[in-house]
């Protein structure tokens, strides 16, 4: 089992760093799935993490100007590695204007994610800062639990509004309620309300669109059936959409969701070669 | 006491305030003929710093008639004095300090543009000469590096990260992040390099490893990088204190740091004498940009699955040297439960004599246990 990886492109190096913190912001603990094509950072949603998921998937090649990987067999060329995104946030922040960033799977007093930056200096000479993140290699029998998670079999797919404004609306609901209701239809409306004993607010998004999904560009099977005016809704955890909204730094360039009625809010970022999904659970 | 800053100098004063305010809760000021000594020291006696503003850093100088006086006042409210620096910069144009022995009060008074007098009365204690024992000059190694240098080094460092290890050998210095034995084993372990050339001055003669506290050196580092003054490292072998140092013509800071001691961490003992060979060359492996050497790191065998245990890897490939040197370091380590403590520094009621006044000339070097009895003596005196 071998990886290496190196960045020399400082927009690169920037792009991958946003990505780690929106990671970061995420969860304390993630999986690193690592493939010959692709990097995937996965939260299966345990109740520890309260029972949110994600998925976050990047293709290495518009990242890294070099990238080797040894799996842990032929038939599975794959790596999967348990780490603190922090540590990872933290080890880029340093390594902001390196010439180069070397990152590599090493053995040291346990097996380590060892980022290498190595920084101008005054003086000419390369100076080398290392940064030894702690990982846990996943063993192959856990691997079923970080697939990709299933598209939901929604009731209403729309887009969403720019997130500055929803994130805005989404933080003063917050000093007001502990739980949010996120609604939307076919009809491209969306309503982000909140309902305690002394005050209901509602603000009403319009024409945001819905998105086409599958080969015809029809909805989803349970979505294609639906009245165009009906309200799939779910109820949430306002501190965990709000954790979302306030933690990416991804500025995706289409931003959509996939209501299921009453069950999960699924988020979906797409910024060029970056995807994030991540999956809310209704309360009731 | 009589004595005025004025124009850049009052910025300097305010800097040099807010640097000693990291060490300690009070500022030890004692004005004499070479000039006005400020100094502070923590509460758990580790850590000591002193300015001393020399007769020509002001436009007036003039010590107390009485040669004996000096006094504590809490930092903070000295502090308050010299709060906003932007602002101290535009506006003020001289500062005085001077002591009002009939109404024992310490008088700050900030000169603004417009005729502004801003006038501070700052009461203040009696106290002993607050003075640590070193000596600069009998150091075997000194650094000394720009402070630009010092502070991209410790941009590395979370601020939560209390302890760092200096490590250097004949041409290269590393620092480390010093990971205590009890706490978190999956802490991230960070290192930089850096080469010799990167210093002004370089001379290392007995290769050593050196844990001492960060906030002390970010102290300084605040008042270095306004000044733009390089700053000098004297040190020894761990355990006897080290000394950061910065200098001018008109003004000298001395920061004395205790270090942790040799048995508190026996791998710097090990190390000292038998890493240095292998470090050589860098102990990074990515240093030496060959495919082959660092491609593999971690050998699983192929395991098709249960009986992958992950954290321990059954051929755990890496010959290197490095790696394997801090396995046998962490054995070292786990022999016995370390005593994790640093040295408290040498402060007794020093002789108010004019020898403490320039810090190198104390007779002894000896680091003495912590005393409190100066401290006392300052309540009761």
């Amino acid at each position: 089992m071998k990886f290496r990886a190196k960045i020399i492109d400082v927009g690169c190096l920037n792009h991958f760093t946003r990505v780690v913190n929106t990671v970061s912001k995420l969860s304390k603990a993630c999986v690193l799935r690592l493939t010959c094509d692709h990097l995937f950072f996965v939260l299966s949603g345990k109740v520890a993490s309260g029972g949110v998921s994600m998925w976050c998937e990047l293709a290495q090649v518009n990242f890294f100007d070099e990238f080797q990987l040894e799996g842990v067999s032929a038939d599975a060329n794959e790596i999967f590695l348990e780490l603190a995104p922090e540590n990872l946030s933290r080890a880029l922040k340093t390594a902001q204007n390196a010439r180069s960033v070397k990152i590599k799977l090493t053995k040291k007093n346990c097996p380590c994610l060892t980022l290498a930056a190595e920084l101008p200096s005054l003086s000419g000479v390369s100076r080398v800062v290392t940064h030894d993140i702690p990982v846990d290699v996943i063993p192959r029998r856990l691997w079923h639990d970080f697939r990709e998670p299933q598209m939901p079999d929604y009731d209403v797919s729309i887009y969403l509004p720019p997130l500055k404004t929803m994130k805005s609306v989404v933080d003063r609901m917050k000093n007001l309620s502990n739980y949010l209701v996120m609604e939307a239809n076919l009809n491209g409306e969306m309503n982000l309300k909140i309902e305690t004993d002394l005050v209901s607010v509602t603000t009403h998004f319009k024409e945001l669109g819905n998105p086409p999904w599958g080969e015809d560009g029809s909805q989803s099977t349970s979505a294609s059936h639906r009245d165009s005016e009906f309200m799939a809704q779910t109820r949430l955890d306002i501190r965990k959409l709000q954790q979302f909204l306030t933690g990416q730094q991804v500025n995706p360039s289409r931003a959509m969701c996939n209501i299921v009625h009453n069950r999960i809010l699924h988020l979906i970022f797409l910024h060029e070669d970056v995807s994030l999904q991540y999956f809310i659970p209704a309360v009731v | 006491m009589d004595c005025v800053a004025t124009g850049g100098n009052v910025k300097v004063l305010a800097k040099a305030i807010h640097s000693l305010s990291r060490i300690g809760e009070e500022l030890y000021l004692e004005p004499v003929e070479d000039g006005l000594a400020l100094r502070s020291v923590n509460s758990s006696r580790s850590a000591f710093a002193c300015f001393l503003l020399s007769p020509l850093f002001f436009q007036k100088y003039q010590a107390p008639s009485d040669q004996s006086f000096r006094c504590k006042i809490p930092i903070k409210s000295v502090q308050a004095v010299f709060k906003s620096l932007s602002s101290l910069d535009r506006s003020v144009e001289k500062c005085r300090i001077q002591l009002n022995s009939e109404k024992s009060r310490l008088t700050i008074t900030l000169h603004c543009k417009h005729g502004l007098l801003k006038t501070h009365n700052l009461s203040f204690q009696d106290c002993e000469s607050l003075q640590a024992v070193f000596d600069k000059e009998s150091c075997a190694n000194v650094l000394q590096a720009q402070p630009r240098l010092m502070v991209d080094t410790v941009l590395h460092f979370p601020p939560s990260q209390e302890e760092v290890t200096l490590s250097v050998s004949s041409d290269r210095v590393w620092l480390r992040n010093h990971v205590e034995d009890d706490a978190d084993p999956r802490a991230m372990m960070t290192e930089l390099s850096l080469s010799s050339e990167e210093f002004d001055h370089f001379a290392i003669s007995t290769q050593t490893s050196i844990t001492f506290c960060l906030k002390e050196l970010r102290g300084l580092l605040v008042f270095a990088e306004s000044s733009g003054l390089p700053i000098s490292v004297y040190f020894d072998e761990p355990g006897s204190p080290v000394i950061l140092s910065v200098m001018d013509s008109v003004l000298e800071a001395n920061f004395v740091l205790a270090t942790l001691s040799e048995d508190s961490h026996p791998k710097n003992h090990g190390k000292s004498n038998t890493k240095h060979p292998d470090t050589e060359q860098p102990p990074d492996d990515f240093m030496n940009d060959d495919m082959d050497s660092f491609l593999i790191a971690m050998e699983t065998s192929e395991l098709p699955g249960p009986s992958h245990a992950p954290t321990s890897p059954p051929h755990p490939t890496n010959n290197r040297k490095h790696p394997a040197s801090e396995e046998e370091q962490e054995e070292a380590l786990a022999e016995g439960p370390p005593n994790k403590k640093f040295c408290s520094l040498f402060f007794g009621s020093v002789l108010p004599t004019q020898s403490q006044l320039t810090n190198q000339t104390i007779q002894s070097q000896e680091v003495l246990a912590s005393d409190s009895e100066d401290e006392n003596q300052a309540e009761t005196s």
